[in-house]
């Protein structure tokens, strides 16, 4: 096996982790804040029609700044459907199961709708910024040769890392997140919060939803996501809530998914190869099974999880 | 959006339709209605993107006499059957259902409706109203195989599919056949990934087969991913059911195009004069089902003309790629000399060619 064998592997990898650790890395903050958002799949819809449409409108007057212009759109898409589900969810206290379902298909829907006039349509892929030398050297690739969203995503582990840990905005959402009522007593608005949350978490799905339909494959078509925010779902509780774990899970599945295609193109079956397709949503069972096996304090699930805020009960 | 595309108005129509339908359901007796069940959007410049052109050529060849309803983004599965339904009651006389999955569902439905003819696409169980139809693609891939064995410089040549049922086998041995025929070592690559439509999944399974050694890549799913990567990589693949040359200018060599419109006029006619019967319908090239996008400019001459020989070879009968010696993987000798492969044979093959790589 080659060296260049392995960096062009590594790429496919990449490719397959970086919109699902977008996706992960807000609803990791959205859950802390103590809402279930199942809408991952829909925003993410949502933000790969609008960065397309933005990046595909502009994209011929304003070739340089088209594509940050479409990630703009793809974050604000992606924030405006989730603020939608917000409101429905605080304001109105529907259930966030039910919400959340809704939002996934919705967000099917809108983004279809929106997405009627740009099927067809291909755009320049937004990939790396660096200059060519480093872009496409041998060795170098494996650094430089990605689209600035990989380098995005790498950098808002250790900062949403941070932002929770260690920062008191980050500790007032997580204590709202575990006890909304204790929080809201001290004088913190707690439906702030959580649109806050909220809104984030939408604007990262909108973001790695974008990743698709202008980075892998540069062109918008239905339902092209393919499951992936259910996957991102997923990982959050495979991660136990843990930035550094959502990381390593998202890698993880890059890599499972990437070695099923290689087993596949190789003729090499140890197992059969639907073991390998079904192996992220078995991990899935297996980390749930984990998680609420270890009783100590629901490991890391946040109290409030799921539940509505009602403070006046 | 300011722009009133063609599609959209097609859609008003057909919603007006739908709703005129539900008002008076028995008016307008001296034209037929026609109804189409489609698998993804019209927009997916695939599959049934191939299938609402082929409407559109019933509605301009037959005018007057028929008026033609479809319904989008139908899942395989029981939320057909009132999807279907829905059509007889509206007054649909002749229901197209386009995808193998609706196979039983179209079943069901028809033995409600007895008075309304149905066509379903790619399947096999028929009724006294249910005919079925399909489509040789195997004959393309023969075509598409003749292109890959001349232009592939490793010889290593992908195929990325979707699951193993008879369509797809037989479109990897047409390709693989074909392509030894012209380069005795060459060897296809297969990746099936469980899906019709999963552009992440594809790219990735493209990226893949390219480090493996592929320097051209068939794909036999429905989105243009895969040839959106080959165009990055700047090597060569062939568009699916439809051309999608304006998604990879460069990699586009031919694409193989589902051509069902002859078809569909037929039947419409056929029902028109009450000469409708349930009949088994498997076309391929001499009959204008399969057809071919335009050649790419960087394809040399002699591969040109190898790939119309094989066109032609199809055209006047006297070329079939299942023609033995055939060897299966393991080196085994499946076809003797001289003989083929029946259509009754073909229509159930489950086991791949020498030379094909896979894991199931």
């Amino acid at each position: 096996m080659s060296i260049d064998f392995i960096i062009a592997a590594f790429i496919t990898v990449v490719g397959l982790t970086t919109p699902i650790l977008l996706a992960g890395l807000g609803e990791l903050v959205v859950e802390k804040s103590g809402v279930l958002n199942l809408g991952v799949e829909g925003m993410m819809l949502i933000g790969a029609v609008c960065g397309f449409a933005l990046t595909y409108t502009y994209g011929f007057d304003y070739p340089g700044i088209a594509p940050w212009g479409g990630i703009l759109a793809a974050a604000a898409g992606g924030a405006l459907s989730a603020l939608l589900f917000g409101f429905l969810v605080l304001e109105l206290n529907s259930n966030q199961v039910a919400t959340g379902l809704a939002l996934a298909i919705f967000g099917t829907g809108l983004s279809s709708l929106i997405g009627q006039g740009f099927t067809g349509m291909i755009i320049t892929p937004f990939g790396s910024i660096f200059p060519d030398a480093l872009a496409t050297g041998r060795y170098s690739q494996v650094i430089f040769g990605y689209s600035p969203l990989v380098y995005f995503a790498l950098a808002m582990v250790p900062a949403v890392h941070w932002f929770l840990n260690r920062t008191r905005a980050g500790l007032i959402l997580r204590a709202v997140g575990e006890n909304d009522l204790s929080a809201h007593s001290i004088g913190y608005s707690v439906k702030q919060v959580r649109y806050a949350a909220i809104a984030f978490g939408g604007a990262m799905a909108g973001i790695g939803g974008a990743y698709f339909s202008m980075v892998i494959t540069p062109m918008w078509a239905e339902k092209m996501t393919a499951g992936r925010g259910w996957i991102a779902l997923a990982l959050v509780v495979f991660a136990g809530w843990r930035t550094g774990r959502l990381l390593a899970g998202a890698f993880f599945f890059g890599v499972l998914m990437t070695l099923e295609l290689y087993a596949k193109a190789s003729g090499f079956s140890l197992v059969p190869s639907e073991v390998w397709a079904a192996m992220p949503y078995l991990m899935t069972v297996v980390a749930l099974t984990l998680i609420s096996r270890r009783e100590t304090a629901g490991g890391n699930a946040p109290a409030c999880l799921g539940k509505p805020f009602l403070p006046t009960a | 959006m300011a722009n009133i595309s063609r599609r959209t108005l097609i859609k008003t129509g057909a919603a007006a339709a739908t709703l005129s339908a539900i008002g008076a359901p028995v008016l307008a007796a001296d034209k037929i209605k026609i109804g189409y069940v489609f698998l993804g959007p019209i927009g997916d410049y695939g599959w049934t993107w191939a299938h609402n052109q082929a409407r559109l050529m019933v509605d301009k060849e037959l005018g007057d006499k028929v008026e033609t309803v479809y319904v989008e983004n139908v899942n395989e599965d029981a939320s057909a059957i009132p999807v279907i339904r829905d059509l007889a009651k509206q007054g649909c006389k002749l229901i197209f259902t386009t995808s193998y999955g609706y196979m039983d569902q179209t079943i069901q439905v028809a033995s409600e409706f007895p008075d309304v003819k149905f066509e379903h696409c790619t399947g096999y169980k028929r009724a006294a109203n249910v005919a079925t139809y399909n489509s040789k693609f195997h004959e393309g891939r023969a075509v598409l195989g003749t292109i890959s064995g001349m232009m592939s410089k490793s010889g290593t040549i992908g195929y990325l599919g979707s699951y193993k049922v008879p369509e797809v086998v037989l479109g990897v041995n047409s390709m693989a056949l074909s392509a030894q025929k012209k380069n005795p070592n060459a060897k296809i690559k297969l990746v099936l990934i469980d899906s019709w439509f999963d552009p992440p999944k594809e790219a990735a399974a493209t990226q893949t087969m390219i480090n493996l050694g592929c320097d051209i890549v068939a794909t036999h799913t429905d989105s243009p991913g895969p040839l959106q990567i080959l165009e990055q990589k700047k090597l060569y693949g062939f568009g699916q059911g439809a051309d999608m040359s304006k998604f990879a200018p460069h990699a586009h060599l031919t694409a193989i195009e589902d051509y069902w419109g002859p078809y569909y006029v037929q039947r419409a006619k056929a029902l028109l004069d009450g000469s409708w019967t349930s009949t088994d319908t498997w076309d391929g090239i001499k009959e204008g089902t399969v057809r071919f996008a335009p050649y790419n400019k960087v394809m040399p001459d002699d591969v040109k003309a190898a790939a119309d020989a094989i066109r032609k070879g199809y055209m006047d009968g006297t070329y079939n790629v299942f023609t033995g010696p055939i060897y299966d993987q393991d080196g085994k000798l499946r076809v003797k000399e001289g003989e083929v492969i029946s259509d009754a044979d073909l229509a159930v093959m489950d086991w791949f060619v020498k030379g094909v790589e896979t894991a199931s």
